[in-house]
């Protein structure tokens, strides 16, 4: 099929287009936290996880170590492994692709690829998203860095507010239903707290200890990938484009939606448009990616 | 301070992380503990990283510019604005509360 032709790939392009537009605020926040301008590039071109580029430069702005830096980041990226698996089973990519594919998995292409229904789109999907956000990504990255740089003294600018809005702007499409909401809060009170007590950047971890422990013993409601499972945000599959889909490209993109893990949750999905129209939830401000 | 070795250590973890999704098999990997405790912390981080750009100054909790440039964030998110435009209204915020004198 031509990609033209492709709902799929036309998801994927405009995806690219939003995400890498915000690239530019991660360029330029990364020179304002203290990275230079090749060490900005090297987390966009290697690194290339939205959620984990910001949570690296958001321990160093705070006069954290590179250490908490390269463990907040790492704890972040865990749910791309997720995404590996699944998109392991949807597009079994082989050979070399495979550690193509392993790149340019992130939030975007994943939700870009489970949205759809025949395995040719879901293939489409993917690589347009995941190679065209790499590339308007790094090109933004670019252009941010380069104007955090003319910029000078970032907090005459506003740039750590920047950095504040950014970070709220990735959570927010995920606190969907009260426990999201409940762990937020929670990681939130134990940050502030801890703060004074240890040293810079610490206190995202002691967090992350926190929400790692609540996943781990949490109990009640259904039981991931059970069919009836609700996605309340704590799905690591988060589609950060619902709106955009359900808008734009309602018929092909809707029917796939069930089956993202195969195991019945179309009846989960299907109702997803009742809390996918809750306050704040919006695509652009979809996780990055 | 040089921070090369922390970005290469991160973005080779990073990639790892990803390639591991589609090396190891399924059935090692897929359970729902996995995808809970991947969920949570997501959450958990994004709330602590957001607090932590917000307020804390060092090993201290101030309240400055940047827990306007927070409000108006939500406020912003709250009216759908898309990323961009939050974190421009982020920036201003802060900008602007820093012209009135607030620090």
């Amino acid at each position: 099929m031509n990609l033209r032709d492709s709902p799929a790939a036309k998801i994927g392009a405009s995806i690219a287009i939003a995400t890498g537009l915000y690239g530019v605020s991660f360029g330029a926040l990364s020179v304002a936290s203290g990275l230079d301008f090749w060490q900005t590039m090297a987390l966009s071109l290697l690194l290339f996880s939205g959620g984990s580029q910001f949570a690296f430069i958001g321990v160093i702005a705070g006069g954290g170590t590179g250490l908490a830096a390269m463990s907040a980041s790492a704890l972040l990226g865990i749910r791309n492994g997720v995404y590996g698996m699944q998109l392991n089973a949807l597009l079994r990519p082989t050979g070399w692709l495979r550690f193509a594919a392993a790149h340019v998995t992130i939030d975007e292409s994943t939700a870009t690829a489970t949205g759809q229904v025949e395995p040719g789109e879901r293939k489409r999907g993917f690589w347009v998203a995941g190679l065209g956000i790499y590339l308007l990504w790094n090109v933004f990255t670019a252009a941010g860095a380069f104007l955090g740089n003319a910029l000078g003294d970032p907090r005459q600018w506003g740039l750590d507010g920047a950095a504040v809005a950014a970070f709220l702007g990735l959570l927010w499409p995920r606190i969907r239903a009260f426990q999201p909401a409940a762990i937020a809060v929670v990681c939130a009170v134990v940050t502030l707290l801890a703060v004074p007590f240890v040293a810079p950047g610490v206190p995202i971890l002691v967090a992350a200890l926190v929400a790692g422990l609540v996943g781990w013993f949490r109990r009640g409601g259904t039981p991931d990938h059970a069919p009836g499972r609700v996605g309340d945000g704590l799905e690591p599959d988060i589609e950060p484009y619902r709106h955009d889909a359900a808008t734009r490209l309602p018929p092909p993109a809707r029917p796939g939606r069930g089956e993202v893990s195969g195991q019945g949750d179309v009846l989960a999905r299907g109702d997803a448009p009742a809390h996918g129209d809750a306050p704040g939830r919006h695509p652009e401000s979809g996780v990055a990616p | 301070m040089n921070f090369w070795l922390w970005v290469l250590v991160a973005a080779a973890i990073a990639y790892l992380t990803k390639l591991l999704g589609y090396l190891v098999p399924a059935k090692v990997l897929a359970n729902p503990r996995m995808s809970r405790v991947a969920g949570t912390l997501t959450i958990g981080l994004l709330a602590s990283l957001t607090v932590v750009n917000a307020a804390a100054s060092g090993t201290a909790v101030v309240l400055d510019a940047r827990v306007g440039a927070l409000v108006a964030a939500a406020v912003a998110l709250w009216l759908k604005a898309p990323f961009l435009v939050v974190v421009i209204v982020g920036a201003l915020a802060a900008a602007g509360l820093r012209l009135l004198g607030w620090p």
